[in-house]
């Protein structure tokens, strides 16, 4: 047999394994022990969490490769990793290092602020944040086998994920609602490629898995954003600036498989200690958004 | 009459396998409590992260619902983590797992997912047409007991077994268009009743 490597297939199928799961922002070994051991499905190594990087300030870069290496060697789940918009060289680095999923992500600063990297020039797959269906038909058009929601990460406010996921779903719905002459126009105003359009009008749903991530902080937001449509949850500050992260994240975890089931919501978030602390969004300061990151 | 097949929806990409179920002729079933896997006739272990599955089969009575299902004739599926929860051992790292069926699995085998890979084999008794198969993140199979039959091979390497009415294979059957498999497991799951009695040690 010859044996093909980097396929669509086998990029889009690595997500589809990871649907109904929680993925988990770590930034030590210690804590991706944790969050398997709490039933992640896999886990984000980071330098900072969504959080620290937005209390902080600076550039935000891809995680250094000791604390890549160390998260890689602690756990048996997916490692993924985030690079910073367009930046392809932090990516070919992650490639190289066998990380098994890169996120091209808003959170991070961006490298480039025109050009999000040519995801069908790795092996490895790629997933990325979007705001509506043109957003993510382009990132799809770029090669990207997994689409998740910006959110607004490091807030611990669900809102602008669930903005993101109504838009989606919404825009998606209304598409299976066109007849075929009206597709191109469509394509046209969502600035997305007219054979995406037609994929998605045709079959009523993204050709990818569509997660939800930023801002989700507790059970409930989980099962909220599953109920929503999304087919699985990235939690980032949400479980470490909690009070008993352990609990929270395994918390999390079956909230996300029985996500319709409000009886296992209430047992597991039953004495689960503080969430972290929550902020207000003021979506008028673009300055402190790192939604509108990327296009 | 059409068979009821459970997929275990608690994670991992159950939908790909309820889709290939249904073009196979069965009808399928999201099951996340032992309840309803108590409905079904035979019930798919689709492929995800074996340590996030076994953390929330913990005290849900799903093991139990599924030895019980076995006990009346019904049959099992596992793709991927699905055989690792299957396996009789676990390596790579041990962990543990139900024992229904008598092989050995090594965990993420053929290395990171930049190491997965998609190709054909020999279609075997599945006929003279290559079956695709897909390989994510996968396990190898390193023993298989004598009561266990090898359906498929890699270069000589079981990737689909069978012993009784438990099935499992180390690659992605659901991903493809190929639908030999599934109906393969359909048909042994309405084959209910005297063969498991027979083979019942």
């Amino acid at each position: 047999m010859e044996p093909k490597t980097g396929t669509l297939r086998l990029k889009t199928g690595l997500a589809e394994m990871l649907k109904g799961g929680v993925i988990m922002d770590v930034v030590s070994a210690e804590q991706a022990r944790i969050a398997e051991e709490a039933g992640a499905t896999a886990v984000m190594a980071l330098e900072r969490v969504p959080a620290d990087i937005r209390a902080h300030g600076g550039v935000a870069r891809m995680a250094g490769v000791s604390k890549i290496r160390e998260i890689q060697e602690a756990v048996s789940i997916p490692v993924m990793a985030k690079v910073r918009i367009g930046h392809f060289a932090e990516a070919q680095m992650l490639e190289t290092m066998g990380v098994d999923f890169i996120d091209e992500s808003e959170v991070l600063t961006p490298a480039d602020e025109q050009f999000h990297v040519d995801k069908f020039a790795f092996k490895v797959p790629f997933v990325c944040g979007a705001r509506d269906l043109g957003e993510a038909l382009r990132r799809i058009g770029e090669g990207a086998a997994m689409i998740r929601t910006k959110g607004e990460a490091g807030t611990g406010n669900v809102v602008e994920a669930v903005r993101h996921m109504r838009l989606l779903t919404s825009s998606i719905r209304r598409l299976t609602t066109l007849r075929a002459e009206e597709l191109m126009t469509e394509a046209k105003s969502l600035g997305a490629p007219y054979e995406l359009v037609r994929w998605v009008a045709e079959n009523g749903k993204l050709p990818v898995p569509n997660f939800a991530a930023g801002g989700i902080a507790t059970p409930a937001d989980a099962s909220l954003m599953m109920q929503l449509g999304a087919e699985g949850v990235f939690v980032g500050s949400g479980i470490y600036k909690s009070a008993d992260p352990a609990r929270r994240a395994a918390a999390v975890v079956r909230a996300t498989t029985h996500f319709r089931d409000a009886k296992v919501l209430v047992e597991v978030s039953a004495d689960l200690g503080e969430p972290m602390v929550g902020m207000e969004i003021d979506r008028k300061k673009e300055e402190t958004l790192l939604q509108t990151r990327g296009w | 009459m059409t068979p009821t097949i459970g997929v275990l929806a608690l994670q991992g990409d159950f939908a790909a396998h309820a889709t290939a179920l249904e073009a196979a002729g069965a009808r399928g079933v999201e099951c996340r409590t032992a309840a309803e896997v108590a409905r079904v006739d035979g019930l798919v272990i689709p492929g995800g992260e074996s340590t996030t599955l076994l953390r929330l089969l913990a005290g849900s009575g799903i093991e139990q619902a599924v030895r019980d299902l076995l006990g009346r004739g019904g049959a099992v599926f596992g793709t991927c983590a699905g055989a690792i929860l299957l396996a009789r051992e676990v390596a790579a790292p041990a962990q543990s797992s139900w024992g229904l069926l008598d092989i050995a699995v090594e965990r993420n085998a053929y290395g990171r997912q930049v190491e997965s890979f998609e190709g054909a084999v020999p279609g075997g008794r599945f006929g003279p047409e290559p079956l695709p198969v897909v390989f994510i993140r996968a396990p190898r199979i390193r023993r298989v007991g004598t009561d266990v039959e090898t359906l498929l091979a890699l270069e000589g390497e079981p990737i689909l077994v069978r012993q009784g009415r438990v099935l499992a294979g180390t690659f992605h059957p659901e991903l493809a268009a190929d639908r030999r498999v599934h109906r393969a497991f359909v048909e042994l799951t309405a084959r209910k009743g005297a063969a498991a009695e027979a083979r019942r040690p």
